[in-house]
């Protein structure tokens, strides 16, 4: 039996697939043809020509300390990022998953954050800990903190990685829901039986079978801190204080429409996009092998 | 080895009572099989002796002990579950050990028994197999061998044959048994598989709507049912029950046709009754001594026997619905007119009100 489709018009299946294709080549071939176009050239000072400087623009960002600080900021915001708002969102899903009444209400309730801008995030959390204004800022004064992320920049970090991490909580959460829901509850009831206390429970048969779910959010996780959390850093800190809040994607921006410099800006790019690319390998490698148990 | 002594146990889901006072006591080593239709609330009595329900009134005891507010892991027993319930990430062996391991038994004695199981219960080439690679029997037998290794006081079984074909159940209710007799390990087993529950039972529980409708041996169950569920629930195919009234030595059915009652007859006049008697204590017998006259509908031979559906003679336009088991060379066909008589002693009278046996 022919299952596929068959088309009499050769031409159809094309014309078919043109928007999907047009908007993929518009938006993404073409930008990144130029980035990797424009990470090859060096601008002069006034920007009115361009010198074919082959791939200096590179060799001048593996030798920049500030670039290699970068990169730095983000392994540390990324892994702070990601493992709060994981733990935080399983530690959630696991309370909802028990919960038989109101579970609906808190599940909305959970989900809410999920729709706000990281943006409006950003400027929420800024709001909340600005030193002089803030709500939480003013209890955190009252309990002895010398609190002041403006120019400490230790603060301004945890700021950033907790606006970030609550944003991406939702996400999570219903993930490590759907993930627990999945697990058959005679599974939890025979370790129960065999002696097994709640934590146990957990470290030997939920978070085992919860791998899959995890590993997927990881990856996730890690492409939302590397490339999504622009807005939130632009917000609250503006990359600083000096610098130290300045993560790649935020580095692209400030080098090339700040500091004008194209080139470098360019290469930065490509270089996070291979970045992308290698998560996307990891990732479409794994769900090949989804069940790993 | 325990005892197990369940006194008027009720369980409530908000405001529906599904449980409605069930009494039971076991004896140590004693293979009582509870057994009822579908939401009749086997599996909720059965989790409520684990623990994995909470106990809304009465007490169960476990060797002597109350354990109403004990976990399951305070209470000694294993259960196996209807889907088995394997951990699907670890190994057959792991599966087995680990609530020995929880115990903190020693590694040589968590080899040693869970080699003693895999034995007994020919896992011994697959020990290193994650459950997905087994087939049904197999996983079965694992889920068994995890109950064994603990040598807990009490097994509990929830309907663990349901998922595996007919030749696997045979096979797997034969194994259980023996098993059981083996350990001499209490066990109370669910099922809704009336054979199933006959043939592995010392008693029967048999349940319908929450309650117990009778506790004793299986052929004292199918001796004397005590109610007309009981009757109908016991034996393959069910009992033939006519609604009618009993007067003296006579059963008047609703058509108008009499039947002798004999040995079962009753004081009084125009009692309603349910009269019952078995399709395997007819007989055909010549004309002349026929109790029953039956108009044959449809045949199915099973070969060893043959089952004769219809409904007799003289029975009025509802009812009367009748099957009678006969030898397999009995030579039949639709239409017939069949005449019968009933084995002596052979007659259930129930309560046509209350169901209960008279
Ligand atoms: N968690 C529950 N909430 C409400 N009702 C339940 C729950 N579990 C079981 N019941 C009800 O209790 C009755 C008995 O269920 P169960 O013990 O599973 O039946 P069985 O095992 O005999 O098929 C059923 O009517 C079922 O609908
Ligand atoms: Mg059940």
């Amino acid at each position: 039996m022919e299952k596929r489709v068959t088309f009499d018009n050769r031409l159809l299946p094309y014309l078919l697939l043109a928007p999907q294709l047009l908007v993929t080549i518009v938006f993404f071939f073409w930008p990144a043809g130029q980035a990797l176009y424009q990470s090859l050239l060096l601008p002069d000072p006034f920007g009115l020509g361009a010198r074919f400087v082959w791939f200096s623009n590179f060799e001048y960002l593996f030798n920049d300390r500030y670039y290699l600080q970068a990169f730095v900021t983000t392994a540390v915001f990324t892994f702070f990022v990601t493992l709060v708002s994981m733990t935080v969102a399983l530690f959630f899903a696991v309370l909802a998953d028990q919960v038989i009444k109101g579970a609906g209400v808190y599940k909305t309730l959970l989900i809410w954050p999920y729709a706000v801008a990281p943006a409006v995030a950003g400027v929420m959390w800024l709001f909340m800990f600005q030193p002089s204004i803030g709500v939480l800022a003013f209890y955190m004064k009252a309990l002895g903190v010398n609190w002041n992320p403006v120019l400490d920049s230790t603060q301004a970090m945890t700021l950033v990685i907790a606006a970030a991490a609550w944003k991406q909580i939702s996400y999570n959460f219903l993930f490590f829901l759907a993930g627990l829901q999945a697990i058959p509850k005679s599974l939890i009831e025979a370790a129960a039986i065999d002696g097994a206390g709640r934590w146990h429970r957990f470290r030997t048969i939920i978070f085992p079978l919860l791998s899959p779910t995890t590993f997927f959010l990881l990856v996730v996780n890690i492409v939302y801190a590397f490339f999504e959390t622009f807005g939130v850093i632009h917000t609250m800190t503006a990359g600083g204080p000096g610098r130290s809040t300045t993560i790649l994607v935020y580095k692209v921006f400030s080098d090339g429409f700040v500091g004008q410099d194209l080139g470098s800006s360019a290469a930065q790019s490509v270089i996070l996009m291979v970045v992308v690319g290698l998560l996307t390998i990891i990732q479409f490698r794994f769900i090949e092998r989804r069940v790993h148990y | 080895m325990a005892t197990i002594s369940i006194k008027n146990i009720t369980k409530s889901y908000g405001k529906t009572e599904v449980i409605h006072g069930v009494s039971l006591d076991v004896a140590d080593g004693e293979f009582i099989v509870i057994v009822g239709p579908s939401g009749c609330g086997k599996s909720t009595l059965l989790r409520m002796v684990a623990g994995l329900e909470r106990i809304t009134g009465g007490t169960i005891e476990i060797g002597g002990r109350v354990v109403n507010d004990l976990e399951p892991r305070e209470r000694d027993i294993a259960m196996v579950f209807q889907n088995y319930a394997l951990y699907p990430h670890m190994s057959v062996f792991d599966n087995m050990a680990y609530g020995l391991k929880i115990a903190n038994k020693s590694k040589d004695e968590i080899r040693e028994r869970v080699g003693k199981a895999a034995r007994m219960l020919q896992l011994e080439p697959y020990l290193e197999r994650k459950p997905r690679a087994l087939s049904g029997g197999q996983r079965q037998r694992v889920a068994m061998g995890r109950a064994l290794v603990r040598d807990p006081a009490v097994f509990l079984f929830d309907e663990p044959l349901s998922n595996l074909d007919a030749k696997l159940r045979v096979q797997m209710r034969l194994e259980i048994k023996e098993m059981q007799r083996s350990v001499e390990t209490t066990a109370l087993y669910v099922t809704h598989d009336q054979v199933e529950a006959m043939t592995l039972a010392d008693r029967l529980v048999v349940m319908n709507g929450g309650v117990a409708e009778q506790i004793d041996t299986p052929m004292a169950v199918y001796d004397r049912p005590a109610t007309r569920f009981v009757a109908g629930f016991i034996g393959s195919p069910a009992m033939n029950i006519m609604k009618g009234a009993a007067s003296g030595r006579e059963f008047t059915l609703e058509g108008g046709t009499t039947l002798p009652l004999g040995e079962a007859a009753l004081s009084g006049e125009g009692r309603p009754v349910l009269f019952g008697v078995r399709p395997e204590h007819l007989r055909l017998v010549p004309d002349s001594e026929a109790s029953i006259r039956l108009k044959v509908r449809a045949i199915e031979t099973l070969g060893a026997d043959t089952l004769a559906h219809g409904r007799f003679d003289g029975a009025g336009a509802e009812g009367g619905e009748f099957i009678a088991r006969l030898p397999g060379k009995t030579k039949l066909a639709e239409g017939d007119l069949l005449p019968l008589a009933m084995d002596p002693g052979s007659i259930h009278l129930f309560d046509a009100e209350s169901g209960k046996r008279i």
